[in-house]
């Protein structure tokens, strides 16, 4: 991989077609819903819906210790099994699931650089054979506060100027001309940003193909916003899944120490009484 | 099985860019359409042509993308 700060976090399309079928190893498609998984997908995969299997369907919160236990286990997944995960946007729902992996302390997580569309464009194999694993056995760690930004700690950095804050979503949505992304329903009762964020899209972080660009460019794009990792770095987006895929740029690929991803995120924010928001660029 | 003939292409909705990437698996031909910026999934289509499948992400795009406001 080109120059990463970590290189044991993405695996190649080619690795994946040579190694889905391997023993010890879990291929997990993760989509906000299971519609794409349901076309085809990578043989061996099982799949995840973001919306209903990887958040609390009751409070909004991710999974509880219990829930994130049982869905490891009945996807086949123990303790020091290496999952591979990948999916459609770019990998954004597979990189919430890397998240919450990290936030319960699993050891062995990748990425499939590309994502559900590299596979797709690239005509590798695809199956619709649903597997059924064997039930894993699973103890996850208590959650790692130091991965996640809760309100208190967002506020708290804002009001310290103790953390640089990357919002990557659109310009668009950044500025406060829309409140979602175009198409999705508007979660927010008002527009803008959280004072003093720099806008540096989820996107950018990405080739053409979908593929992570190399760490200087990646080094580039940041530091051209003034996030060069001497601070803690706190990132959101809508809902948090975008916000996870910068997550994992700035800490896995870049090295960054004190990233935290806002799960929150806009939907939070942008619903809060009294909260300071700022628009335009 | 794989996906074949796969092809993204880009247009404007509603007034605004949408990118459709479709494909066939098997005889079922699949689009979908997502929104540029931020790249989000709007709508997918499947039928028997890749004309059907477009048709109908185009459709879903559509209704959903005349329902987004522009607030300043």
């Amino acid at each position: 991989m080109p120059g990463y700060a970590n290189e044991d976090v993405l695996v190649t399309t080619e690795w994946v077609e040579r190694h889905c079928g391997d023993g010890g190893i879990r291929i997990v498609e993760v989509d906000v819903s299971t519609g794409a998984y349901d076309e085809g997908h990578v043989p061996g995969a099982v799949g995840w819906s973001w919306s209903s299997q990887l958040c609390d369907t009751v409070r909004r919160d991710i999974l509880s210790k219990d829930a994130f236990e049982a869905l490891m286990a009945s996807s086949g997944i123990s303790n020091d099994t290496t999952v591979v995960l990948y999916g459609d946007n770019h990998n954004w729902f597979a990189a919430w699931a890397f998240w919450q992996m990290k936030v319960y302390g699993h050891g062995d997580v990748w990425l499939m650089n590309g994502g559900r569309t590299k596979w797709l464009a690239e005509g590798r194999e695809l199956s619709t054979d649903r597997p059924a694993p064997q039930a894993g056995s699973y103890q996850a760690s208590d959650p790692d506060g130091s991965l996640r930004a809760l309100l208190a700690d967002v506020r708290a950095a804002v009001e310290a100027g103790a953390a640089e804050l990357v919002d990557v979503r659109s310009p668009a949505e950044f500025t406060g001309e829309i409140l979602a992304p175009p198409g999705l329903p508007e979660t927010c009762q008002r527009g803008g940003h959280i004072p003093g964020a720099s806008n540096i899209p989820w996107g950018e972080a990405c080739a053409a193909d979908g593929t992570f660009k190399s760490a200087e460019e990646l080094r580039e794009l940041y530091a051209n916003a003034g996030i060069t990792g001497t601070k803690p770095v706190v990132a959101y987006c809508r809902i948090g899944e975008r916000s996870s895929h910068s997550w994992f740029v700035l800490k896995y690929l870049l090295g960054f120490d004190g990233v935290t991803n806002y799960d929150g995120s806009w939907t939070e924010w942008g619903n809060l009484v009294g909260a300071p928001v700022e628009r335009g660029a | 099985m794989k996906a074949e003939q796969y092809t993204v292409e880009e247009t404007v909705l509603a007034g605004w860019p949408v990118r459709l990437s479709s494909y066939r698996i098997g005889a079922t031909w699949h689009c979908k359409a997502d929104n540029v910026s931020p790249g989000a999934t709007i709508a997918t289509g499947k039928g028997a042509s890749r004309v059907r499948a477009k048709l109908a992400a185009l459709k879903g795009a559509e209704a959903r993308l005349s329902r987004t406001r522009k607030r300043n």
